[in-house]
């Protein structure tokens, strides 16, 4: 449901920030007003020993800005965006720029040139430039699928409780016990390798897994009294789950989503290596893998060139996915006054990177059904704040 | 006082290094300790720890306290790092170390051994700080080992339990074999207070080591610190923000403001004649049992009778119609009939003084003939009230609420019926109509029995307050009321009117009416949303005004609240945590409500704030009428701010009655214990 | 407790043998006309249908092959007509000595990397231990496997075989050469997680308050690890183990198939490019077992590591 918007911040972030600003300032004249109107007499002025009005930073730094500060999110960002402009420009300067087609003959198997000939002669630097959108595509797809599905029963299972939870979280189970690659294959065996096929079952496949987080974290945000104080003034449910729930829950997502973009195409990659997915002759840099690994000490650029390719992508997107549950969990260092430093020194430093998120967005660890202990210590942080409440 | 200041001063300018005397164990002069690569947490700290006695250490959240406590054992958390100062050990003060070393720079090897051994630690949260994978005999027996204390194992294991005994645990084999989940919080605690006072350390640091308790466990707590401490000659340092445990237990104070020591000196001193201007402050905001001092710069609702407070200087018509009548209330036989004369008149007194200072004061109080000492002063209050606040935009729920208690001289519990009292009906009925009534009310999981057989009452313009310890059901019995907990059994009625156990099956005026204020403000905004956008919820879902119209009731509401109009687009991360439980109370009061249940909303804020926020709920009920459930486990607030005192324990309200009354006279065994214990101010000295 | 845990994962097991089977029903037209092609004969189709119960309710043949996975039997190889037993046999060995060989090697190094970067937290040597498992762990198997390839193998160093010879009759550790390098490749697979995971529980312990009151009580700093923060890492490092030797069982696929290795993953990808859907069911019903014992373990270790558990499943 969220997951159309992958790359960009919670939207209310950015927008709103800068509205809410405008505002303030021309409402800014108003209190001076106020206060004069009542005289002050019942205004008892308290007498204002910094804390308690100035804990805050005076304005949070976006989550966008938050996550770009972070060397690791610009590395990232700039390894997928490498791969990307590739495997999406490719595709238009292959017959002119190259002087080969994808699937045209070029001069002798297992030739070496620049980058040479693969296994039946055709031009290995065309086929990869060719061969990266389709795993691009089905990945991102895969992605939307998984994220999309798994945070709808996520969401539902922390939201509705009792009997749809059990149904929901069990059925995972149930899921999670078949490796994500088996269960693909065993899709493949009866299905056939299809595009439809892959994208839907890697995106099931994701879906168990992407719902433990995204429950966690939104049962985590159901306990906060906001939504009771909702409930309590008979918002409607769907309300409460738009303008409550999604927003406080995005962090995690946005994780999610990293995480499974990097798994994805993992795992669309995997099975056209396996020679289970793309089908030849199409141009894949999976399947150019599978076709040219037997010629590996002759002419390793057929294989090295997409496994490459392959590397530089999900290493990116995997940085940005980290960058973003730092950003999400509070790990981020910014620029601290000293009056934020100071609860921050004396108790707030047990807590960095646990008590403050939203159960396992502080480790994108997730491959498998990892929200096990991460949830634990999500539980555990929850616990500490609440500790600290009562102060 | 003058004397201590000038020694800190002295000691600042460094003339006078406190020389290695028998009567110091360790002095820290100018630690600064700051966040890596950040601001200072701790600047320019001094004390001294002498045997024998007890320094307090207050101040709130954030103020660098633990921080300083942890200091003196060379320790400091991750994330912090030392710019500067001293932790002497004085000669003599350490089997370990006879000659004086500044710990600061010991080795990690040589500060092993004093940690625990000659300086111990007690933690905050025993259920955090003890480890949950090993007995707790075993936990108390490390230490000794480790510190090598006695000759052998057997001599180990007798101290075991002689210390176990010694914090008043059973010390039996079987005992020391529990693990720490096995035991409640209160025993957790002296554990750690056990494995603290193990090895007869020369100092020992207490980091709010009550936190939590109740008050009889805290109690309890507090004296065998303070026996271990004076029996054992220990020094004492001893962390906390409540300067009424600070009166039960500190020989010397230290409060701490950002990181830096404003005032020390003896305790009985700096309470009595509290010199910076923050000292006063907290002080100011410390609840007190008898009511007899202004908290939070308001006097209080039911003040014990007879205490002439400084407020009270006779002048305005309506305290003084409530002089006249104090006097013969006292008896408590007949303080059921007396309690709406008190509480009318301890109304009508706090609101005259606090609300409109400069607006003459209407003296129709004093003129009416009274019929009775009571009804008159209660007559008063009412006519004050109309009179001072007839240009007010809701007159009529306060008058009607006040003029309610005017006749109702019977118990508070009377039937109720139908209507009670709508919106713009000045003044005109007679009987005493409480605004909700809860009846026979029964709440249970399976076999725990939650709520039992409650009935309540609450009147316009008065303050009931509901008083428990956790688990008492207090929380349960404010939900159910707002209709935020479904599944009971009995009856909430809203004027008469039988209400739905949960919000969504209420009508819309009937949700309007009550309202309730969550517990923690850290958790009832959406941090996601501006304020402007979280509080016109309630409106939205009422119904039957525009956009403009709600943000303009919104503003409106931030403006009673005193929070003012500008916090209408910031986010809730913007604001400290006072600031948002006004917002809080602001959400609860743009739809104009009848009720309001305030369900501790106290307990999440730091002491100072805590008054204030009291201060602006009594105000508020004075401007508005605002019939009030107050829950708590504070009894000490109870004369601030309640006219009606409700005691809950394990579901049941063991007692019910007149604020005063109560106090004056508890009937139940926990009342009484809650009242023995509870720490006070007085206790100074 | 254990017993209860127990029990759930035996339902969960029957949940997954049933969709596993749903598979079966998913196939698309006549199975047995998919498996054998335009050219077969009626009289072999029927025969074909015939064995694989097609005539029968899809209970009855869920049943009867449950039945048969209970009592060991996994059924008949549509494509080579034989004992899925028969064929499975050895590979399901040769994939267990690849597997233990990894896990041996993998387990011990991930969680004392793990646990010394949570020591040495935030100095250099943490920061590049991180970042190292960070980048590792977002590569796919065979990315990990033909850089290996390439790097000891062919193009750079020539010391290792890039492929496993396994002629008839001969077993894969006859010649220890050649598991080198698939057994690398599912440890370097591995690890980062190991690492990640084990250092965030590390951290999570020692900063504790426990922990924290151990040293504040003056123990030696062997005695605050090993008896005050191990303890509590055991249940959820047990977890992290769990999940990557279940990790592996589904990675072994990938790396089988690139080194040509004869183990279970081969026999998979060989049996889905036959369609051979009994095989593929036994396989997947094979490693979805070893899953969800996997877990059980690591479950039943977290309880009887965690005092209060224990206590509770005693009552």
């Amino acid at each position: 449901m969220s997951a159309q918007n992958p790359a960009g911040p919670p939207p209310q972030e950015t927008g709103g920030t800068a509205a809410a600003g405008d505002v303030a300032v021309a409402a800014g004249a108003d209190p001076a007003s106020e206060a004069h109107r009542r005289g002050g007499a019942d205004a008892p002025a308290p007498q204002d020993f910094g804390h308690s009005e100035s804990r805050g930073d005076a304005r949070p730094a976006s989550f966008a800005r938050r996550v770009l500060t972070q060397p690791a999110a610009k590395l990232g960002l700039v390894l997928t965006g490498l791969v990307l402009l590739l495997a999406v420009l490719g595709p238009f300067v292959v017959p002119a720029w190259t002087g080969h087609g994808p699937n045209s003959f070029a001069g002798k198997p297992f030739q070496t040139g620049v980058f040479g000939t693969d296994n039946l002669g055709r031009d290995v630097l065309s086929r990869f430039l060719e061969g990266g959108w389709r795993l691009l595509l089905y990945s991102a797809l895969a992605t939307v699928v998984g994220v999309g599905i798994g945070a709808a029963l996520g969401m539902l299972a922390a939201f509705r409780k009792g009997w749809l939870d059990a149904l929901i979280m069990r059925g995972g189970d149930v899921l999670l016990a078949i490796p994500q690659l088996v269960f693909a294959l065993l899709a493949v065996t009866v299905l056939g390798p299809q595009g439809w096929v892959l994208v839907l079952v890697i995106g099931i496949t994701h879906a168990p897994r992407v719902a433990r987080v995204i429950r966690s974290a939104t049962s985590a945000v159901v306990a906060e009294d906001y939504v009771l104080a909702s409930q309590m003034y008979a918002v409607p449910p769907w309300k409460i789950l738009v303008r409550d729930v999604v927003p406080n829950v995005m962090g995690p997502l946005m994780v999610e989503v990293g995480l499974r973009l990097t798994y994805s195409i993992g795992a669309v990659a995997s099975l056209s290596f396996l020679g289970l997915g793309m089908q030849p002759p199409t141009p894949d840099w999976g399947l150019m893998i599978n076709e040219n690994r037997i010629a590996l000490a002759l002419q390793p650029w057929g294989v090295l060139l997409p496994v490459i390719a392959i590397a530089v992508l999900t290493v990116g997107t995997n940085l940005i996915a980290d960058a973003v549950a730092g950003a999400s969990a509070g790990r981020v260092q910014t620029v601290k006054s000293k009056n934020s430093a100071a609860p921050a020194g004396t108790r707030g430093v047990r807590g960095t990177g646990q008590g403050s998120s939203p159960a396992g967005a502080g480790n994108p660890g997730g491959r498998g059904g990892d929200a096990g202990p991460q949830g634990a210590a999500g539980v555990v942080g929850r616990a500490e704040k609440n500790v600290e409440g009562q102060l | 006082m003058r004397r201590s200041e000038q020694k800190a001063r002295e000691k600042a300018r460094g003339t006078v290094v406190p020389r290695a005397t028998v009567d110091t164990a360790i002095t820290v002069s100018h630690l600064d300790v700051g966040v890596t690569g950040g601001g200072l947490i701790l600047d320019d700290v001094s004390f001294r720890l002498r045997p024998g006695r007890i320094l307090a250490l207050v101040g709130e959240s954030g103020s660098g306290k633990t921080t300083a406590a942890l200091a003196c054992m060379n320790h400091l958390r991750a994330g912090l790092e030392l710019r500067g100062g001293t932790v002497e050990l004085q000669e003599g003060a350490s089997r370990f170390h006879r000659n004086a070393v500044d710990l600061l720079t010991l080795s990690e090897r040589k500060m092993r051994r004093l940690r625990g051994g000659t300086i111990a630690y007690v933690p905050q949260d025993p259920a955090l700080s003890l480890n949950g994978s090993l007995r707790v005999g075993e936990q108390i027996a490390e230490v000794l080992r480790a510190h090598e204390f006695g000759r052998n194992a057997r001599e180990r294991d007798l101290r075991v339990a002689e210390v176990l005994s010694e914090v008043g645990l059973p010390s039996d084999r079987a005992y020391q074999r529990r693990f720490p989940h096995q035991l409640s919080g209160g025993q957790q605690q002296r554990i750690g207070i056990a494995m603290a006072f193990a090895c007869r350390p020369a100092v020992i640091i207490l980091d709010e080591p009550t936190t939590g308790l109740d008050v009889a466990t805290q109690d309890l707590v507090l004296k065998t610190i303070y026996q271990l401490t004076t029996k054992h000659d220990v020094a004492g340092l001893y962390i906390t923000h409540d300067l009424a445990v600070v009166a039960r237990i500190a020989d010397d104070v230290a409060v701490m403001l950002h990181g830096a020591i404003v005032e020390d000196g003896p305790a009985e001193e700096v309470l009595r004649n509290p010199e910076h201007p923050y000292t006063r402050a907290l002080l100011d905001a410390v609840p007190d049992m008898r009511g007899a001092r202004d908290m939070g710069g308001g006097p209080a609702v039911s003040p014990e009778p007879g205490i002439r407070a400084p407020w009270d200087d006779g002048r305005s018509t309506a305290s003084f119609a409530s002089q006249e009548h104090t006097a013969p209330v006292a008896p408590s036989v007949v303080a059921d009939d007396a309690a709406p004369h008190v509480d009318g008149a301890g109304a009508a007194r706090s609101w005259g003084t606090s609300a409109e200072p400069g607006t003459p004061e209407p003296g129709t109080g004093g003129d009416q003939p009274p019929s009775t000492g009571a009804q008159g002063s209660t007559a008063a209050a009412a006519g004050t009230d109309a009179g001072g606040h007839g240009v007010e935009e809701r007159p009529a729920p306060a008058v009607d609420g006040r003029a309610g208690t005017t006749a109702g001289d019977g118990p508070a519990t009377g039937a109720a019926t139908p209507g009670g009292n709508a919106d713009g009906v000045v003044g005109s009925r007679g009987g005493n109509h409480p605004v909700v009534s809860v009846r026979g009310l029964r709440m249970a999981y399976g076999p725990a029995v939650i709520l039992d057989g409650i009935d309540l009452d609450l009147a316009a313009g008065q303050t009931t307050m509901l008083l428990g310890e956790s688990g008492s059901g207090k929380t349960t019995l404010s939900r159910i009321v707002a209709g935020l907990n479904a599944g009971y059994t009995g009856e909430v009625l809203l004027d008469g009117q039988v209400l739905a156990p949960s919000t969504r099956r209420r009508t819309t005026e009937q949700r309007r009416r009550i309202q309730y204020v969550f517990q923690s403000p850290f958790s009832s905004l959406n941090p996601r949303r501006t304020i402007g956008d979280s509080l016109q919820v309630p409106l939205q879902m009422t119904g039957g005004m525009n956009r403009e119209q709600r943000r303009a009731a919104v503003a409106d509401a931030l403006d009673a609240v005193r929070l003012g109009r500008s916090y209408i687009d910031r986010r809730p991360g913007e604001l400290s945590g006072g600031e948002r439980q006004r917002a809080a109370v602001a959400r609860a009061l743009v739809n104009a409500p009848s009720v309001l249940v305030c369900d501790e909303i106290t307990s999440a804020l730091d002491v100072s704030v805590q008054a204030s926020v009291i201060e602006l709920l009594r105000e508020l009920q004075h401007e508005r009428g605002l019939a009030m459930l107050f829950v708590t486990h504070n009894i000490a607030l109870a004369r601030h701010i309640s006219h009606k005192l409700a005691v809950l324990e394990k579901g049941k309200l063991v007692e019910y009655g007149p604020t005063d009354a109560v106090l004056r006279n508890p009937r139940h065994g926990y009342t009484r214990s809650l009242l023995r214990h509870v720490p006070t101010l007085e206790e100074a000295g | 407790m254990i017993l209860k845990r127990l029990a759930v994962s035996v339902l969960v097991l029957l949940a997954v043998s049933l969709l596993v089977f749903v598979f079966t029903l998913l196939l698309p037209g006549d199975p047995a006309q998919a498996i054998l092609g335009q050219q077969a004969t009626p009289e072999r189709l029927e025969a074909l249908r015939e064995q694989l119960q097609l005539n029968d309710p899809w209970y009855v043949r869920y049943f009867s092959w449950l039945g048969g996975l209970f009592t060991g039997d996994l059924g008949t190889s549509a494509a080579t007509g034989g004992s899925v037993n028969a064929l499975l046999a050895s590979k399901v060995s040769a994939s267990m000595v690849l597997m233990v060989i990894a896990a041996v090697i993998a387990i011990p190094v991930g969680l004392l990397l793990g646990t010394w970067s949570a020591m040495r937290r935030g100095r250099a040597s943490d920061q590049v231990l991180t970042g190292f498992s960070l980048v590792l762990a977002a590569l796919p198997e065979f990315v990990i496997g033909v850089v290996l390839t390439t790097l000891l193998s062919t193009t750079v160093f020539q010391l290792l075989p890039s492929v496993t010879m396994a002629a008839p009759g001969m077993q894969v550790w006859d010649y220890p050469l050649q598991l080198i390098l698939p057994s690398l490749t599912l440890v370097l697979v591995v690890v980062p997680y190991m690492i990640r995971m084990t250092r965030t529980t590390m951290i999570d312990v020692l900063d504790s308050g426990y922990v924290e009151m151990a040293r504040l009580k003056g123990l030696p700093e062997r005695q605050v690890i090993f008896k005050h923060a191990l303890p509590h890492a055991i249940g959820p490092v047990a977890q992290v183990v769990a999940m990557q030797l279940a990790w592996l069982a589904g990675g072994i696929v990938v790396v089988e198939f690139l080194f040509r290795y004869p183990g279970l993953g081969q026999a998979m990808v060989d049996a889905v490019n036959n369609r051979d859907v009994q095989v593929v069911q036994a396989l997947s019903m094979i490693i979805a077992a070893f899953y969800v014992v996997v877990n059980l373990i690591a479950d039943v270790i977290g309880i009887l590591a965690n005092p209060k558990l224990r206590t509770e499943s005693r009552s």
